[in-house]
């Protein structure tokens, strides 16, 4: 079972390449906010950026608040989401102790499913999906051929 | 969101209050330069001053913002204080997707607040603010305060002017989110004529992509090429200083205020050098996965103990060439010294330097004297400079606030013109001859941004005023269909006409993919007649005598061909703003 993580953020350019392309393939919407993975400056753009995410927690604090099943405990962390079960109580997000998960004022919580598909994105490599329990691969290495 | 019709917000900062307007012209104009163009002639009022309260501030993004990459830039339009004429300005940071996601086309503020006031929109609220207590206070830090004022971090952007802009200057420019400006033609002025301090713009709307499978292979098959291709390495890399080296080399380089074109002290303020020794780390537009933007650091000791302080100060060809090369400042960390000092009074780094420089030479010619600059500066000098950027932002006196208003008009009133480095407004760091100084000097921007003047110049072997002024009116053309989607220039590689119509037609812009070439002349014709309505005449546009005396890699400038490229260009311009409008594609 594989998780997305985020392990060299130093490296990010505030491009938001990687929350557009969740919104855009995964979410099939144009948006900053409907996306598992959405970036923010850590404090002003002369400190970098931040990722917010879902960390995996095992267990996920979101799926016990959730009153309906829509959010159930994913095996090896994060949630398995049912959208058809969820009544837009807002429990989740208020449930994220990383405020990881977006309520959309018009629809439903979105969150990341740990699908990988923004890594490719990213042009300085700051994403990883990895097995549960693994060490990142190339933390603070290198790559050649990233820019 | 794709729609057949602009949606636009006016705003009336008088009244505190904004309206959404629905407007035709999606086939016609496209967005960007042409929407721009199309507010200016609905809301402009070309015969009054530019600081008429009821002239419009005008933003403006494109069908594709947003749902291409590098698909990134705003195009702000507006009467300029440098000229009184109708004016563009572009600028990127994360003004244009949040824009994008407020779910406008445009925005056009009119009026003036009552107090100085910091507007803020999105897609669910509008709100203007008193902040009187923001007034006077540098650039930087207005930032950091509205962005602790304001919530929504990192899906909005925050522009804000800093006291150049509130002084009415006509070198005043808008800082979008830190790194990034609407520089040139002093828009920033017109934001503190309407005493507006700041604009915090929050992209939190969201909506539904074009169904079927076109656009997510388009979008694929765009970004693979923005990222996977040797394209885009030049501006990610060293970033365009890269010309500093190139330019200084070929003696292209305008040098201590263009008497020179070469020098090896330029090697200290190469690009090389820069990324070597200053560069911190990268930043991008959001949108963009290029990410050319550089940040260099400085750390300046303040204490006898160890005790240090450290700037972060983004850096480009331009910046350090009016900073660096034209006041022979040729230390890499004392011309980001100086550039973090342009950026806290607000003011257009080009201009800027360009003027200063004018005014050391003024000053050793003895046309100046201590009693205007109020400073003994002299070539090399950064830390006087420093102090002179601070006069110049605060309008400290009678010359520092003629000299805010343009080099030209200093030198009107002081003498010193036949050596004012101005091409329509101060000049850009090209000295590779004809061509470039009659597309600075008649363009619609009066930017090194306006055509390739700076390329051919390169590239051509014999004077060919016909072949010269043919490929400024269509180079011209095709970025002003570049700057309508809003794309940035340097996407100009990948967005060639054909695939740009490809990525109208699958977001549902079918009509106006159909009709890209003729709508490509329009907004040319359109952005002219514009700027013709407001009183530009290129017949009256002199040359002054400093850029005669250049010498290139070619040789001496060639005088004649100079005359007759400004007496054709000027011509080509008035029939373009005259013509029908069709493109000749």
């Amino acid at each position: 079972m594989k998780i997305l993580t985020a392990p060299r953020m130093e490296r990010c350019i505030g491009c938001h390449s990687c929350s557009l392309a969740c919104a855009r393939l995964v979410h099939k919407n144009l948006s900053w906010d409907t996306a598992g993975i959405r970036i923010s400056s850590s404090g002003g753009l002369s400190t970098g950026f931040e990722a917010r995410t879902c960390l995996a927690c095992q267990p996920a604090p979101c799926a016990s608040a959730c009153p309906t099943g829509a959010y159930s405990q994913r095996k090896g962390g994060g949630v398995v989401v049912k959208k058809s079960l969820c009544i837009r109580c807002g429990e989740c997000a208020r449930a994220c102790p990383v405020d990881a998960i977006y309520l959309d004022p018009a629809s439903e919580p979105y969150v990341c499913i740990h699908c990988g598909r923004c890594v490719a994105f990213c042009p300085h490599d700051c994403l990883e999906l990895r097995e549960v329990g693994a060490e990142s691969g190339a933390a603070g290495e290198v790559r050649e051929g990233a820019s | 969101m794709i729609r057949d019709h602009f949606r636009i917000l006016s705003v009336d900062l008088a009244a505190g209050r904004g309206v959404i307007e629905n407007l035709q012209g999606r086939d016609t104009v496209a967005g960007g330069s042409g929407l721009a163009a199309m507010l200016f002639e609905k809301y402009g009022r070309p015969g009054q001053p530019w600081d008429d309260p009821e002239q419009p501030l005008i933003f403006a993004i494109g069908p594709l913002t947003g749902y291409f990459p590098l698909m990134s830039k705003t195009v702000c339009a507006f009467k300029s204080p440098y000229h009184d004429q109708y004016a563009e300005s572009h600028g990127g940071g994360r003004s244009a997707l949040s824009l994008r996601f407020a779910d406008f086309d445009g925005l056009v503020i009119r009026g003036k607040a009552p107090t100085p006031s910091c507007l803020s929109i999105g897609s669910r609220h509008l709100d203007l603010k008193d902040v009187h207590y923001l007034w006077g206070m540098d650039l930087l830090k207005t930032g950091k305060m509205l962005r602790r004022m304001y919530k929504g971090s990192g899906h909005r952007s925050i522009l804000r002017i800093g006291p150049a802009g509130e002084n009415l200057s006509a070198m005043a420019c808008i800082n979008v989110d830190t790194y990034r400006h609407f520089g040139r033609l002093g828009c920033g002025a017109v934001m503190g004529a309407k005493n507006l301090k700041g604009i915090v713009i929050m992209g939190d709307g969201t909506f539904p992509l074009p169904e079927g499978k076109d656009y997510p292979r388009l979008f694929a098959e765009v970004h693979r090429k923005m990222t996977d291709t040797d394209m885009m390495e030049k501006y990610h890399n060293v970033g365009t200083p890269i010309n500093m080296a190139v330019l200084n080399g070929i003696r292209a380089l305008p040098i201590r205020n263009l008497q020179k074109t070469t020098d090896p002290a330029m090697e200290g303020i190469s690009g090389e050098t820069f990324a070597r020794d200053t560069l911190l780390r990268n930043a991008a537009c959001a949108g963009c996965p290029v990410g050319c933007i550089h940040i260099g650091f400085v750390r300046e000791r303040f204490m006898e103990e160890n005790r240090y302080l450290y700037r972060q100060v983004s850096y480009d060809h331009e910046p350090i060439f009016a900073a660096g090369a034209m006041l022979q400042v040729t230390d890499a960390f004392s011309v980001l010294s100086l550039l973090d000092a342009v950026e806290r009074e607000g003011l257009d780094v080009m201009s800027a330097g360009v003027a200063l420089a004018w005014a050391t030479e003024a000053l050793e010619k003895g046309v100046l004297s201590t009693r205007e600059t109020l400073l003994p500066f002299q070539f090399g000098d950064a830390k006087a400079y420093i102090e002179a950027v601070h006069h110049l932002g605060a309008a400290s006196n009678d010359f520092y606030r003629l000299l805010a208003q343009g080099t030209s008009r200093a030198a009107g009133h002081y003498g010193g013109g036949d050596f004012a480095c101005v091409l329509g407004q101060e000049m850009a760091g090209y000295a590779t001859g004809e061509v470039f100084f009659i597309s600075q000097a008649l363009g619609f921007r009066h930017s090194h941004l306006d055509a390739g003047g700076y390329s051919y110049d390169q590239k051509s072997k014999e004077p060919d005023v016909d072949g010269a002024v043919k490929f400024l009116v269509q180079d011209e053309r095709a970025r002003v269909l570049l700057t309508s989607m809003v794309s940035c220039l340097f996407a100009r590689g990948v967005y060639g006409e054909e695939i740009l119509s490809d990525c109208l037609r699958s977001v549902g812009y079918t009509n106006l993919a159909e009709g890209i070439g003729r709508v490509a002349g329009t907004i040319q014709k359109l952005r002219w007649r514009a700027r013709l309505a407001t009183g530009f005449d290129p017949c009256a546009v002199s040359i002054p005598q400093r850029f005669l005396e250049i010498e290139t890699w070619k040789g001496k400038l060639d005088e004649a061909y100079l005359a007759a490229l400004k007496t054709a260009y000027g011509a080509a311009i008035l029939g373009i703003a005259g013509g029908e409008g069709e493109s000749d594609h």
